[in-house]
């Protein structure tokens, strides 16, 4: 049985996790865990406009109440605004004020700010301030926001686009004029809201003499955004220590600088306390980055055989009211991975990214890459119904081969490995699709809604810049690894300790990872975008390699060996074939401390590389849905659901597959029930748990978990990413098998979610039953 | 003769895993920022503002309550088990170990709401089905996890702890 | 998140707590299990000035036979309800209602006679208890009155209670032999309240045929409405699957009920029927195999 206790042979075993002591005692720390003596406490009043001008505020009466410290407005901190992060060439990027000046953009930004010496009585502070508004007209729609005469979602800007990318390859216009059918599609990717279940918050610690900022901060990245916060205070960032404590998840929203952050962190300054601000759920549902919010229009040609000869897909993205650094992005990844797993040289994908009064957007889960599999993949489904074809045959004539990679795709984007007719195999193999269709006929033919369903998909991880890790070898012969990963929930303490033990071939219990902390770990990046195994595990696989190096010099002075003869034994070296010359890990610290390494080598045993492979990883799969749908009710409900999924060489099984059922969960979320809409007023609808619907235990059907293993040739430990797994195949799947469902009524397309409502009344108007809804 | 009413330091006395505390309360402080913030247990989180997630749940006087709902003052007199006092002489509870066996938990912001509620089903039905696990899970959110190893977690535990014929 | 602040007082009787009622006015509300007050004071979408606990008074829990009446202390929680023997064998309709509300946790808090007096339209207890013809018994300091729940829930939480009265019993007729009752809940996926119910009461005669029925549905207006179209389509019938179909067709024809970003009004009103029909055929089968 191979345990935390084993020293090789770590790669591949479910280890149970080195983070779970203490957690399932109730012993985290968490943000709101911390308290500091003199701590004060702050609190935002929020408007509930979409859109209007701030005529005035009295904040007289709230200054006055008792336990009550400060209260600013945006006119007090002028100069505190969120740096802008321009992505795109030509990106507008209008002001984005820490507390609003003169005009509020969206329902949920705050207008002031109050530090009190509890919550409550900062809320009591804060329900005392007086705003006067003037409404101005708003607009929450996107692809409304491009209609000649909408409103102007930021009145400082001409338009409400704030950029146009475009990313093409091949020669679309011959292809679309030797098509010999057109395959038509505008699809939406609701919006979805992230929900940690941990809200957003910091506790700000000046340090006494102005000698820096201790912050704990819910994060995904510590260093980034140390580095954004110094830029937005105009304070020096390396005497700023972001420190990222336990964090109750983050799925890509907690990775940018927030606007309470900062003016958390320049009050704390002015005041020279420590400050405190925990979002309440209501709160982090209007503040924190939201995902998807995409409309799609596409067209693919193909010959009548199923070949694919081009794709052109306009993308609408609903960016929000205001940008965070990472607000842009999310579109540009949908481009990057338009034409899917196919061959589609002749391609031309646009995006255009829009202002709307609603919350920002920016990466969760996914990223991007949800909305481009459900694009493609329901233009495929369609195209196949259109022509003819067996869907699965349409795919798998046009895969990439494996003979292909890497292959460079028709956005100009190099995938580096994979085998999706395999993945599709296994697919169909675990989840007997012929038995699954037999089943679906027999339903057909007693006239009930059954549908099968499949998503084939590619998926990118890594990227993002690099990542960094070092690996030092203590004193005493211990292991500490400090990597600029940003664990908040990934298991890396464990996983990332497999790695180096199963490399250093020690046992788990001799290897410390360290994260979160800018203090401690050299200049990282986080974890966000499913990089971590890929970019941090790269990193600290090609530090440890050095270290082992230099290792094996020290342990062949010591036993007075050529370094060629000393080879990795457990827990340390040995000479080849003589096993009782072995030098331990411990011994060789002694000596690279105690100066006795070899002549001309310096002291010291630590490593640290900065990775960047410049590519990122493509995983993939294929998923299998099988969906009813209960003509009395419309309700859907999922009876199979087989998940194939390819990340490489797999480190820790149960911890990818934790990442897979967690991703699914999410995915089918977004499939069945979560959707944050806005009002015509532009008030959040869905702004609570009361009306915004995610999965519960008794929701989720019974998952079936399947693997292919295709080693990234361009990795240290041949791994991929596979975190974004299940919102990326999971979804496309229930679609297509949904639509797969309701084909023998004759019905095109309908949106995600997939609620009973709506598959009720689409089944009505199908039957020639008029209802009032859509 | 009513009692009077009391609007600033209502006198309580709560006994919270096993330890008896005396304390002074306004009235609208909730029951888990008593526990978080003057008791300093902080094992039980804060996830919502609806009464939703469940990240709150404690055992109030034997039964899973969500202690965001509950006032301070409401809880005078009572019994309390947060997840700081499952555990004894340092041995964890089965369902505390069955989180671990089973990977129950990734970032751990719900698994103590998640643990109390599954100690709670237990003590209430030692040989749950999985429909019955899932149901008794309902006020208790995660999206880390997908529920699929959390219901695993408690079943573990239900067979450690004797339960026969724990079925699918 | 945080309340305003307010005032407590902690009663140990009902009279106490009516004394409370009339000196503090309109600005104080009574709390029992919570569950629909606090989360309210919480978002401050209520401030009262003043909260009576009446959950520290003796007596008003746990549910007894009174003669020919289930009797329910207005502080029984729903778990216990729903968990109560005598509940589950004499009105399984009220166990499977007070089964469905909220979750394990606030089944464990929440009280039945704070879920009437609330009289939430999303609410559950309202509408099994209509359908059962429950009444309510009201003390205060002139003495105690009943109300039947049919003049009870009056409007969106709004009931025929003064605020100067407190309920102390929730009393439900045992129903005679060949009874049924069931209830059965669509819930909003997120919140978990009604989005449309049905409860359902029906005697049968060894004969098969329906001597009464009552049907109440939730969801579907400001109120549980009672689904007279329904319970005219079932009377004196034989309670044949035919039957309670096109008598189950019927159930929304009086209501109006809220489009809201789950569901629209018609969706709503269709379901009804289907709701009503489940628990029609769930009531008759237990009708059936009581039949003693």
């Amino acid at each position: 049985m191979t345990t935390e206790h084993t020293s090789t042979g770590l790669i591949g075993k479910s280890i149970r996790r080195v983070e779970d002591p203490i957690l399932v005692v109730g012993k985290g720390c968490y943000v709101d865990d911390i308290q500091l003596p003199g701590m004060l406490h702050l609190v935002f009043l929020r408007t509930t406009y979409p859109h209007a001008k701030i005529v005035s505020i009295n904040t007289d009466a709230a200054k006055s109440m008792a336990g009550v410290v400060a209260v600013v407005t945006g006119e007090d901190v002028k100069q505190l605004n969120i740096p802008a992060a321009p992505m795109v060439a030509g990106q507008k990027i209008p002001p984005h004020p820490v507390l609003a000046r003169g005009a509020v953009h969206e329902a949920g930004v705050a207008v002031a700010a109050v530090v009190a010496q509890s919550r409550a009585v900062a809320q009591d502070a804060a329900n005392a301030i007086e705003v006067e508004y003037e409404s101005l007209p708003s607009v929450t729609d996107a692809e409304k926001a491009l209609e000649p005469g909408a409103p102007l979602a930021r009145e400082e800007l001409d338009s409400n686009i704030c950029y146009i990318a475009t990313k093409k390859g091949g020669d679309v216009d011959k292809a679309f004029a030797q098509a010999e059918h057109i395959c038509r599609m505008h699809i939406a990717s609701p919006r979805q809201v992230a929900l940690a279940i941990e809200p957003r918050g910091i506790v700000v610690n000046p340090e006494p003499m102005g000698q820096g900022l201790v912050i704990w901060l819910s994060t995904q990245a510590p260093h980034r955004v140390r580095g954004d916060l110094a830029t937005a205070l105009g304070y020096p960032e390396h005497k700023i220590r972001v420190i990222a404590p336990d964090v109750g998840g983050g799925f890509g929203s907690k990775g940018p600088l927030y606007r309470e952050y900062v003016l958390a962190c320049h009050l704390a300054l002015k005041l020279a306390r420590p400050i405190k601000w925990v979002a309440t759920r209501s709160e982090d549902f209007v503040t924190t980055i939201q995902g998807r919010d995409q409309a799609m229009t596409s067209e693919l040609a193909l010959k009548k055989d199923g070949t694919m000869l081009g794709l052109k897909v306009r993308v609408v993205a609903n960016l929000g009211a205001y940008l965070y650094s990472s607000t842009a992005g999310p579109p540009q990844r949908m481009m990057a991975m338009a034409p899917g797993s196919y061959q589609i040289q002749n391609c031309h994908v646009e995006v255009v990214a829009v202002f709307t009064n609603t919350t920002p957007t920016g990466p969760y889960r996914g990223a991007g890459r949800p909305e481009s599999v459900l694009n493609i993949e329901r233009l495929i489904d369609k195209a196949a119904k259109e022509l003819g074809l067996d869907r699965l045959a349409l795919r798998r004539k046009n895969f990439i081969r494996t003979d292909q990679f890497p292959y460079r795709t028709g956005v100009g984007v190099e995938y580096d490995s994979g085998d999706y007719t395999k993945s599709l195999a296994e697919a169909m193999r675990l989840s007997d699709y012929d038995q699954l269709i037999r089943e679906r006929d027999a339903a057909r033919s007693r006239g009930e809604l059954v549908g099968v369903g499949v998503s084939t998909f590619v998926e990118p991880s890594g990227g993002a810049g690099f990542e960094s890790a070092t690996v030092r070898i203590e004193r005493t012969g211990e292991i500490t690894v400090l990597t600029g990963s940003s664990s908040h929930g990934q298991g890396h303490e464990t996983s990332y300790a497999q790695v180096i033990a199963d490399k250093m071939h020690v046992s788990m219990d001799h290897v410390a990872i360290r994260h979160g902390d800018t203090m401690a770990v050299q200049q990282g990046v986080g974890t966000f975008g499913s990089r971590s195994m890929v970019m941090g595990g790269g990193s600290m696989a090609l530090a440890a390699d050095r270290v082992i190096q230099k290792a094996r010099r020290i342990a062949a002075h010591l036993v007075e060996a050529a370094p060629e003869d000393v080879v990795q034994a457990e827990g340390g070296f040995a000479v080849a074939g003589v096993p009782e010359k072995k030098v331990t890990w411990r011994q060789i610290a002694a000596a690279a401390y105690g100066g006795r390494v070899p002549p001309g080598m310096e002291p010291g045993l630590q490593e640290t590389v900065f990775f960047d492979p410049r590519r990122e990883a493509w995983g993939f799969g294929a998923h299998v849905a099988l969906v009813r749908i209960d003509r009395d009710t419309g309700k859907p409900t999922i009876e199979t659901l087989v998940l194939v999924d390819d990340c490489g060489v797999v480190v820790n099984p149960m911890i990818v597959e934790g990442q897979v059922h967690g991703g699914v969960a999410q995915g089918l979320g977004e499939a069945l029930r979560e959707q944050m809409l806005f009002g015509d007023d532009g008030q959040a609808l869905t702004g609570t748990l009361m009306n915004y619907a995610v999965m519960r235990a008794g929701d989720m059907p019974r998952l079936i978990l399947g693997e292919t293993v295709t080693p990234n040739p361009f990795n240290p430990l041949g791994v991929k990413g596979v975190g974004e797994a299940g919102t990326n195949g999971a979804p496309p799947a229930v679609a297509n098998a949904v639509m797969d469902a309701l084909a023998p009524l004759g019905i095109d397309h309908i949106d995600m979610p997939y609620t009973a409502p709506k598959l009720w009344a689409a089944i009505q108007r199908a039957e020639g039953r008029a209802t009032s809804s859509s | 003769m009513a009692a009077e009413i009391e609007f600033a330091a209502i006198p309580i006395e709560v006994t919270v895993n096993g330890q008896k505390h005396q304390a002074t309360v306004e009235p609208r402080t909730l029951l888990i920022y008593f526990l978080r913030e003057h008791l300093g247990l902080t094992g039980t989180h804060v996830g919502c503002d609806t009464s939703q997630c469940g990240a709150c749940t404690i055992q109030l006087n034997g039964r899973a309550v969500k202690s965001c709902t509950i006032l301070a003052v409401q809880a005078n007199r009572a019994e309390i088990t947060t997840i700081e006092g499952l555990a004894r002489d340092g041995a964890l509870h089965p369902v505390q170990e069955g989180f671990r066996e089973k990977h129950g938990l990734q970032c751990g912001y719900c698994t103590p709401g998640m643990i109390m509620t599954g100690v709670s089903l237990l003590e209430e039905n030692p040989n749950p089905t999985e429909a019955e696990i899932r149901h008794a899970l309902e006020g208790n959110l995660c999206r880390c996890t997908g529920y699929v190893n959390i219901v695993e977690s408690i079943r573990w535990a239900a067979e450690k702890m004797g339960g026969k014929n724990v079925s699918r | 998140m945080f309340p305003a602040s307010f005032g407590y007082v902690a009663a140990h009787s009902v009279e106490e707590a009516l004394q409370l009622l009339t000196r503090q006015g309109e600005d104080a509300k009574l709390l029992a299990g919570g569950h629909s007050l606090i989360p309210a004071m919480k978002l401050r979408l209520a401030s009262p000035g003043t909260l009576i606990d009446l959950g520290t008074i003796p007596g008003l829990r746990g549910v007894r036979i009174d003669g020919d009446t289930l009797a329910i202390g207005a502080l029984t929680v729903h778990a216990d309800v729903a968990a109560s023997d005598l509940v589950r064998q004499r009105l399984p309709g009220l166990a499977e209602a007070a089964s469905v509300i909220g979750d394990v946790q606030v089944r464990n808090r929440g009280t039945i006679g704070g879920s009437v007096a609330h009289a939430d339209p999303a609410a559950d207890f309202p509408v099994i208890l209509t359908a059962l013809n429950a009444s309510f018994v009201l003390q205060s300091m002139s003495g105690t009155r009943t109300v039947a729940a049919d003049d009870f829930f009056t409007d969106f939480y709004t009931t025929a209670m003064t605020a100067h009265e407190v309920l102390t019993e929730i009393r439900v007729p045992l129903p005679p032999a060949g009874s049924g009752t069931a209830y059965v809940k669509l819930p909003h996926p997120a919140s978990g309240y009604v989005v449309v119910s049905a409860g359902v009461l029906v005697t049968r005669r060894a004969s098969g045929s329906c001597a009464s029925a009552r049907v109440a549905l939730g969801g579907l207006g400001s109120g549980p409405i009672r689904a007279q179209g329904t319970e005219t389509g079932l009377q004196g019938k034989s309670l044949t699957p035919e039957v309670i179909a096109a008598a189950a067709a019927k159930a929304a024809e009086n209501a109006d009920p809220t489009e809201d970003t789950y569901a629209s009004a018609e969706y709503k009103r269709h379901v009804a029927t289907v709701y009503a029909r489940r628990a029609i055929e769930a009531a008759v089968e237990r009708a059936v195999t009581r039949n003693s």
